[in-house]
């Protein structure tokens, strides 16, 4: 069955700040949305509203995942349906290791399932992790770290890449992923997640500032965000006219700008 | 019911046919303790610990014959150190040994591991020379004194020189009887190494509990001691303790401590870096909730130049449970070049629960590296999120973030077992 992403109307504050003022978005599975916009349009508050943190209570509006009433889901409920979000900055998890926590995410999902299922064994879980590290170029050593703990800027956006290859959501949220990474890791992280797609059959809402991540993750769709509100869609065209012409001229468009 | 009286002593030494000489020390011992008055919260040590509700005469020692002959122990404490034979095993309840093993191959490596009164009967030369002499002594305080007069049960391990141990010491002492005098004795000798892994527990009752224990650990020359005290006494028990490792020239202590159980423990834990190379780390584990009050004095006393201490104590709270750590680091004149390093940090997982963190720096030499930390936190909410958002439930991500806390200083612990078992009564108090 196709899963879908529905956002409806979508209003979130925090605090007495209103940040988002009416989101309307639809990411099916196998389509790759990009949603662009200035800083402080509001793009990190739908990633994290999204995933279910505590501190972003949505005030109005809808989400609909798989069916379900997205907004009704603990965080961890909301992962094992299917979504997924690629922070932009990652948590670290001191005393934690990387297998241990890709271990325990894989057996709460099957224990999700059934109760008494014992977990995934050690040895398919090493093949399975190892496999996975291989392609995303990670040392196998990083499954003996502390989870993101002294990771650079790169290795932290690989091993969310790592965590979404061995979860293997249905949509995926990438929220500047592309931030901090050099032009070969942006290639691995990229190429990654759009082999995911393929497999998958993975839709992807790609959130960043940039249009060279889009050279990878090529989008079907692109919408451009501000002061809380999508403003523009259109198809991937969209992205090229913003990186040669700036944000000023939707401001225009949208009689944005002070005159 | 027997009494803390002279003659008690004196009938507790000879039904365990004592030697004159022990008790002789043990009517000295029975001398202070019987000069010394009871502590208060005006004593600086213990002003932070009020034992009022302790009646000393309502408690009693331990004498022959009240030894419980048979207990419902968990499982696990028989339960072997490593996949190979351990090395050596011992087991005691109330004092009386229940279980005793040594490998021949240690056995001929002319090591010694056995309760500690067959090492009076047998080895008298060597415990007389050690006990209680240049580790614990009786007048350091009225708890100390009491152990010297009334102590019963525990272990003595001594390795010969340059010998390294073929295999791992296990020892567990159990209490079933509710008043536990337990000693342990240990003698690295120069250039030996050893791994011990030194267990006390109960199971709770409803009536008050009494150790009053006294851990002893002298690494000499060149000699290595990996030593962990790992004590998991009944919610009931009432715990007072004294404990003193001794490193010399080149030695290494890695003394590890895990504090599970207990309604109020009161341990005094001090290391002596006493000659030039000298090498101790010290690290603890606890973990308190419910009305449980822990006190911990640590000392590293830098004797000599050149040597390094590092400790680190970590603890987490719930419920209305109560800690203090209280920490010195002495430099005695004329050691330079010393490092010396102490740390707490607790982590609180209730805001009625509540941690006193005291560092300390005494420093009578002029070149020297000693630094102290403390940091008291709560549960890091972004951590949990980011768990939960793999799709951890919220449980087990609050029991993977505190596990994750103590998992630098249970590495230290060289067992899989031990470990596992200490992580599973971790969890187990999360959610009591």
């Amino acid at each position: 069955m196709m899963t879908a992403l529905e956002i409806r109307n979508l209003h979130v504050s925090i605090g007495e700040q209103h940040i988002l003022k009416g989101i309307d978005l639809l990411v099916k599975q196998g389509e790759v949305h990009a949603l662009m916009g200035p800083n402080g349009s509001g793009k990190s508050t739908l990633a994290y509203t999204l995933a279910g943190h505590p501190a972003y209570e949505p005030s109005a509006g809808q989400v609909i995942f798989g069916g379900r009433d997205l907004l009704e889901m603990e965080a961890d409920e909301r992962s094992r349906a299917g979504l997924f979000l690629a922070f932009q900055y990652p948590a670290s998890v001191p005393g934690v290791t990387l297998a241990k926590f890709l271990r325990q995410a894989i057996n709460s999902r099957r224990q999700a399932e059934n109760p008494d299922d014992p977990g995934i064994s050690i040895p398919a879980f090493r093949r399975l992790l190892t496999e996975k590290m291989d392609m995303l170029g990670i040392d196998h050593k990083f499954a003996g770290r502390y989870l993101n703990e002294g990771f650079s800027g790169g290795e932290k956006k690989r091993v969310e890449i790592l965590q979404m290859a061995t979860l293997e959501p249905k949509i995926a949220i990438m929220d500047e992923t592309d931030s901090g990474l050099d032009i070969d890791a942006l290639r691995v992280v990229s190429e990654g997640a759009m082999r995911l797609k393929e497999q998958l059959n993975m839709g992807i809402l790609v959130i960043t500032h940039y249009q060279r991540i889009l050279n990878y993750i090529k989008p079907d769709f692109v919408h451009i965000m501000m002061d809380g509100r999508i403003v523009e869609s259109g198809g991937p065209g969209l992205a090229l006219h913003l990186e040669e012409r700036g944000y000023d001229w939707i401001r225009e468009k949208q009689g944005l700008v002070e005159v | 019911m027997e009494k803390f009286t002279r003659e008690a002593v004196e009938k507790l030494s000879a039904a365990l046919h004592e030697p004159q000489w022990m008790l002789e020390f043990r009517l000295q011992a029975f001398d202070v303790f019987a000069s010394l008055p009871m502590p208060t919260t005006n004593d600086e040590a213990w002003r932070r610990t009020n034992i009022r509700r302790l009646k000393l005469d309502e408690i009693g020692p331990s004498v022959n014959g009240d030894a419980a002959t048979n207990a419902e122990i968990p499982p696990y404490l028989n339960q072997q150190l490593t996949t190979d034979k351990a090395g050596g095993n011992l087991l005691q309840i109330d004092g009386v040994t229940h279980h005793y093993e040594l490998s021949d191959e240690l056995k001929a490596q002319g090591v010694i591991f056995c309760d500690m009164h067959t090492a009076v009967a047998q080895y008298p030369d060597l415990v007389r020379k050690h006990f209680m002499t240049e580790g614990v002594q009786v007048t350091e305080g009225k708890f100390a004194a009491l152990h010297g007069a009334f102590w019963r049960g525990g272990t003595f391990l001594y390795v010969p020189k340059n010998t390294k141990a073929a295999a791992p010491f296990h020892s567990v002492l159990w209490n079933e009887n509710g008043r536990t005098f337990t000693h342990t004795l240990v003698i690295v000798d120069e250039g030996a190494e050893a791994i011990f892994m030194d267990e006390y527990a109960s199971a709770t009752k409803d009536e008050m509990a009494f150790h009053n224990g006294v851990i002893e650990l002298l690494v000499r020359d060149n000699a290595s001691l990996i030593y962990a005290g790992l004590q998991d006494f009944g919610a009931n028990a009432w715990q007072f303790n004294h404990e003193r490792a001794r490193v010399g020239r080149d030695g290494k202590l890695d003394w590890v401590t895990s504090m599970m159980g207990t309604r109020l423990t009161k341990a005094f834990q001090t290391m002596e870096l006493d000659n030039v190379g000298a090498w101790g780390r010290m690290s603890g584990i606890f973990f308190t909730n419910g009305n449980q009050h822990l006190d911990l004095d640590t000392q590293q006393n830098h004797n000599a130049a050149e040597t390094v201490s590092d400790l680190l104590y970590k603890g987490a709270l719930k419920d209305h449970s109560r800690t203090v750590w209280q920490g010195m680091i002495k430099a005695r004149p004329g050691s330079q070049k010393i490092d010396g390093f102490q740390a707490n940090r607790n982590l609180m997982l209730d805001k009625t629960a509540r941690a006193d963190s005291i560092p300390g720096l005494e420093i009578e030499a002029d070149d020297v590296k000693c630094t102290h930390a403390s940091a008291i936190g709560r549960l890091d909410q972004d951590e949990i999120f980011y768990l939960m958002s793999r799709g951890i439930p919220y449980k087990t991500a609050v029991e993977m973030s505190v596990q994750g806390f103590f998992d630098p200083l249970m590495r230290r612990i060289p067992f899989e077992g031990i470990r596992e078992r200490i992580f599973g009564r971790i969890v187990e108090k999360i959610n009591a």
